[in-house]
């Protein structure tokens, strides 16, 4: 009779999360789930793969990226440049075609994923305006679980709720609203900057303490008041923070702000590599790093976590909420141009880029991002992004990953980039190197923690059967980026870089309580400004694809 | 993923009424209609403009069959099983159409394109699609339709009527609505209409413009350059344009003086001389605006659900219309893959057309292609597209008797609650089940 068993043998095991580092381990597969060994004897697994001699991890988690909805999908409209010379995505019998570039269609990102061993992704930017076009995208997506965050920064309402010092108003609103998009936790970009925008031409705020014309906020108490908020709502994950300044020299002060302003409350620092610019306003000659003096702090505060958002040479797409900055990137970098304002809630911009290692401010960005990895004490708090697409693709992990584990090839990469790197700064004089375990930690089981995610990032019973097995190689960037098998809630989807059975993937979001009392005074500021009825906004959850509720 | 009506009020009369309620006739995709049903028929379409009522109230159970091969009556399982023969056999099979449908249509329809290695184009290459090469181009500076109705105070349409294409962008978006920056609703704005003709929209505006016939792109120039303050030969522009440089030059200072300028445009820039270049030199004079003040630019789309069409193609492929996948990935060449010019050329061996009316309004050369090779087509009407099909699905119709989703000119997503039942298949039910046998057929 069939036992439904899987059996992963003997594979040299990395676990982190139940402190097991690199020990020779069966791992168990039933129903899509990791389960404990069968404990009668006479049990038979149906299949097994012998993983004898190769490295056994959870699946990665990519916390931070932009690959679904309105924004991602107006960059792929505009690079159709890219694309010819890209990779070429063919369709086979089980897998459909698609396009690479900076910005891959839905089923090549799924698969390229999934290529790589990742089998969970979070959208980080997602005005809820549009969610129901991410979750028609998101189902396009597959082989991986996604989730996206909801943009909240800007959102009238909310703004509306700290003026008035309604904390429970605004604790409320961020439950409807989260459930209303099915999103997973709010997102922070360019607090109050991305209405001054609106409002002015080439308006932003440059500090915590401007005033938000017309709401009477400053970007601090939004912060603090969306922070606390979610705290309030045991949401599995914290507040998701794209600072104000982002990308500008001497915006490591406002990071530094923004951290502070936090308090106790948990908050996530999205792709803190832009936000650690020492430097004098405007002047490209005074760039520097400020990774130490921002590290330091993050070491010796538990409650704040932060992504990379690593910088890699080569040609991409910036892509962001945060509309001025898509402004100030298309005219540093003469291209062409798309921003789009979403009423009551957002902007977005985007921008081609490239970034060079003959330029200092681009070299710099790049061993920035390098130090926060090396300087971090705590790899628990650290996670590996490129931000995706803005930093570099998320295809450049490997390489990343190989740059961390093997100084020397990281040395001889400093050797190519602008020499000005090596005194403005620590990167030279790093010598740590990342062990198995510690990847295994900033690409799976760290942000897995991060976001609350109780079944995924580990292997133990109970874990959803996301398991990547690696070939090992001294060449980290080969071992990496080809896996030997990838395997998706107990389904082997991909073997030696080629989809086997691509399945959906879920989405993950969450659906916090709120007194229900809030929908009328929601109802009636919604009916008065917005362009659709209050009606047709939530997304039902029969609208969804195979879901799972995520709870803190 | 059906979705019952949020809210129905039932009446004395045993009529029910669907509120907010979404009419997909036009791109404005209006969300507020009350729809009351009495005995499977509407019996009002509450806040619906001209266009939405004659959408609604025209609506009738179609009782042709459900399926006709060859014109004559087969049942749906026959025509899917011809339909999945028919473009499996093709060696250039099209697939046209797509923007009166919902995405979740579309998504299928694409997804066929793939699978029997076809070329998928939607009518965004006859409308819009120039604006779509534009925007490769240059990009767009744009926003939703709700920050128009919010922030806009100079309202400029260029090339377009809505007054009669789309009845309800004036009151519900773009000039009446009292807004939180513009409390005073059409007092706050100044409207401003640019066309070679005097349509009903002009009427409506504040100045109008009516430049000479196919002058749109130099009446641009003329716009940008003064932008920038560069001399221009005022002789020359009204000669090019029929206008006085005098008055370009008052229509920038108040473009430079507005908070929020917005540039709504329509097919007589995309559709006349110049094409992409005319929307190219609109959309980057908007761009330009932005060094000093803020400006933005909107296409207004015609179909209730040509953007969802853009958006799924773009999502799936990684390109917004004319997409060839022969090769097994997809290529895009405007004038190579787009569907009037495969049929024309004598290139497309077989059609599946969703939505969409080729038989009308093609050329003479694309529609004598048309009528000598096998086709599939699908749509609630009779037209003469069905007309000469191999095989005709008479579906059920979006919105009105079918859910799904359906993506505003502005991309804003909505949802279709359907006022009335019917016993036809729906796009969606057709076009998946003519999908699985073609991934059978090509195994």
């Amino acid at each position: 009779m069939s036992s439904g068993l899987f059996k992963i043998a003997g594979g040299t095991v990395y676990d982190p999360i139940h402190g097991v580092d690199g020990e020779q381990r069966d791992i168990w597969i039933r129903d899509g789930r990791i389960v404990a060994p069968p404990s009668e004897p006479d049990v038979r697994q149906d299949k097994t793969f012998d993983a004898t001699g190769l490295v056994v991890m959870p699946g990665g988690i990519d916390m931070h990226c932009h690959i679904a909805g309105p924004k991602v999908n107006s960059a792929r409209k505009m690079r159709p440049e890219q694309k010819r010379k890209a990779e070429k995505v063919i369709r086979t019998p089980n897998t459909r075609s698609g396009t690479m570039g900076s910005v891959p269609s839905t089923f090549a990102t799924g698969y390229k994923y999934a290529g790589l061993g990742y089998t969970t992704a979070f959208d980080a930017a997602i005005p809820p305006l549009a969610a129901r076009h991410v979750h028609e995208e998101f189902e396009d997506t597959p082989c991986i679980d996604k989730g996206f965050f909801v943009l909240m920064g800007n959102n009238h309402f909310v703004m509306q709720s700290i003026q008035r010092n309604e904390p429970e108003r605004l604790r409320s609103f961020i439950a409807w609203l989260l459930g209303a998009a099915k999103g997973f936790t709010p997102k922070v970009v360019n607090p109050g900057g991305v209405e001054i925008w609106k409002q002015q031409p080439s308006g932003n705020v440059h500090g915590l303490d401007e005033n938000v014309a017309h709401f009477g906020v400053t970007p601090r108490q939004i912060i603090e008041g969306v922070a606390r908020a979610v705290d309030a709502l045991r949401l599995p994950h914290s507040v998701h923070i794209h600072a104000n300044n982002l990308g500008m020299p001497g915006n490591w002060r406002t990071t530094l702000e923004t951290m502070k302003t936090l308090g106790d409350s948990r908050g996530h620092l999205a792709h803190i590599q832009f936000h650690s610019y020492g430097g004098g306003e405007g002047d490209e000659n005074t760039f520097n790093s400020k990774a130490v003096e921002l590290v330091e702090y993050v070491n010796t505060h538990s409650n704040l976590t932060v992504d990379v958002g690593q910088v890699l040479f080569g040609e991409t797409t910036t892509m962001t909420a945060d509309g001025p900055l898509g402004y100030y990137l298309s005219n540093a970098f003469k291209s062409k141009w798309f921003s789009s304002d979403t009423e009551m809630e957002s902007g977005c911009g985007i921008a081609p880029i490239e970034y060079k290692n003959t330029s200092l401010v681009h070299s710099l960005q790049w061993a920035i991002g390098l130090e926060w990895y090396l300087l971090a004490k705590d790899p628990w708090r650290v996670v590996m992004s490129t931000d995706h697409p803005n930093g570099g693709s998320f295809l450049a992990y490997p390489q990343i990953i190989q740059l961390l584990m093997d100084r020397t090839y990281r040395q001889e990469m400093l050797k190519l980039v602008h020499p000005a790197v090596l005194e403005r700064s620590t990167l030279a004089d790093l010598t740590r190197e990342y062990t198995l375990s510690e990847i295994c930690i900033i690409t799976r089981s760290g942000p897995a923690r991060i976001l609350g995610l109780p079944n995924k990032g580990h292997l133990g019973p109970g874990a959803d059967a996301d398991i990547t097995v690696y070939t090992p190689n001294d060449d980290k960037t080969k071992m990496f980026e080809l896996p030997r098998m990838v395997i998706k809630n107990g389904v082997v989807i991909v073997e030696q870089g080629e989809i086997r059975q691509p399945v959906t993937g879920k989405l993950l979001y969450v659906s916090p309580e709120y007194d229900s009392s809030i929908e009328k005074d929601i109802a009636e500021w919604f009916e008065k400004y917005y362009s659709i009825r209050f009606r047709n906004y939530p997304v039902p959850l029969d609208y969804l694809h195979d879901h799972e509720e995520v709870r803190g | 993923m059906a979705i019952p009506p949020l809210t129905q009020t039932p009446t004395a009369d045993s009529s029910i009424t669907i509120l907010d309620s979404t009419c997909t006739f036009c791109g404005c995709v209006c969300d507020d209609i009350d729809i009351t049903v009495k005995d499977n028929h509407i019996t009002d379409a509450k806040r619906a403009c001209v266009l939405g009522k004659a959408w609604f109230y025209g609506h009738h159970a179609d009782d042709r069959p459900s399926c006709l091969i060859d014109g004559r009556p087969a049942s749906v399982a026959e025509g899917v099983e011809r339909a999945a023969r028919i473009l499996t056999d093709a060696k250039y099979p099209i697939v046209y159409g797509l923007s009166d449908t919902t995405s979740e249509a579309q998504r299928v329809a694409v997804a066929i394109g793939d699978a029997i290695a076809g070329t998928v184009d939607t009518t965004t290459s006859v409308c819009h699609g120039p604006s779509g090469m534009a925007f490769q181009g240059v990009g767009e500076v744009t926003c939703t339709l709700g920050e128009i109705a919010n922030r806009g105070d100079l309202i400029i349409f260029w090339g377009g009527n809505p007054a009669e294409s789309h009845p309800r962008h004036f009151s519900k978006y773009s000039l009446m609505p009292k807004g939180m920056f513009v409390p005073n609703g059409r007092k706050d704005r100044t409207a401003v209409g640019v066309d070679v003709r005097k349509t009903k929209t002009a009427k409506a505006m504040d100045l109008f413009f009516q430049i000479k016939p196919r002058s749109d792109f130099e009446a641009l120039w003329t716009l940008r350059a003064l932008a920038k303050g560069i001399d221009v030969d005022p002789e020359q522009v009204q000669s090019d344009t029929g206008i006085e440089l005098s008055r370009w030059q008052d229509l920038m200072n108040r473009m430079k003086a507005a908070k929020f300028g917005v540039i709504l445009f329509g097919m007589g820039l995309t559709m006349t001389r110049g094409k992409h270049l005319n929307s190219e030199a609109l959309l980057s004079l908007a761009r330009d605006m932005n060094a000093y003040t803020r400006f933005v630019v909107k296409p207004m789309r015609g179909h209730g659900n040509v953007t969802g069409a853009d958006n799924v193609v773009t999502w799936q492929t990684g390109y917004p219309f004319g997409v060839n996948m022969t090769r097994g990935y997809p290529r895009f060449n405007p004038g190579e893959y787009t569907s009037s010019d495969t049929l024309a050329r004598g290139e497309a061996d077989a059609a599946l057309l969703v939505a969409c009316d080729p038989m009308a309004n093609f050329s003479q050369p694309a529609r004598e292609r048309l009528r000598s090779i096998p086709y599939v087509a699908l749509d609630p009407k009779d037209t003469p597209t069905t007309r000469s099909a191999a095989v005709s699905f008479t579906t059920a119709t979006y919105g009105i008797n079918v859910p799904g989703t359906v993506y505003r000119m502005d991309d804003v997503p909505i949802y279709l609650r359907p006022a009335l039942t019917t016993s036809h298949p729906g796009d969606l039910e057709v076009l998946s089940a003519i999908h699985r046998r073609v991934m059978e057929l090509k195994r």
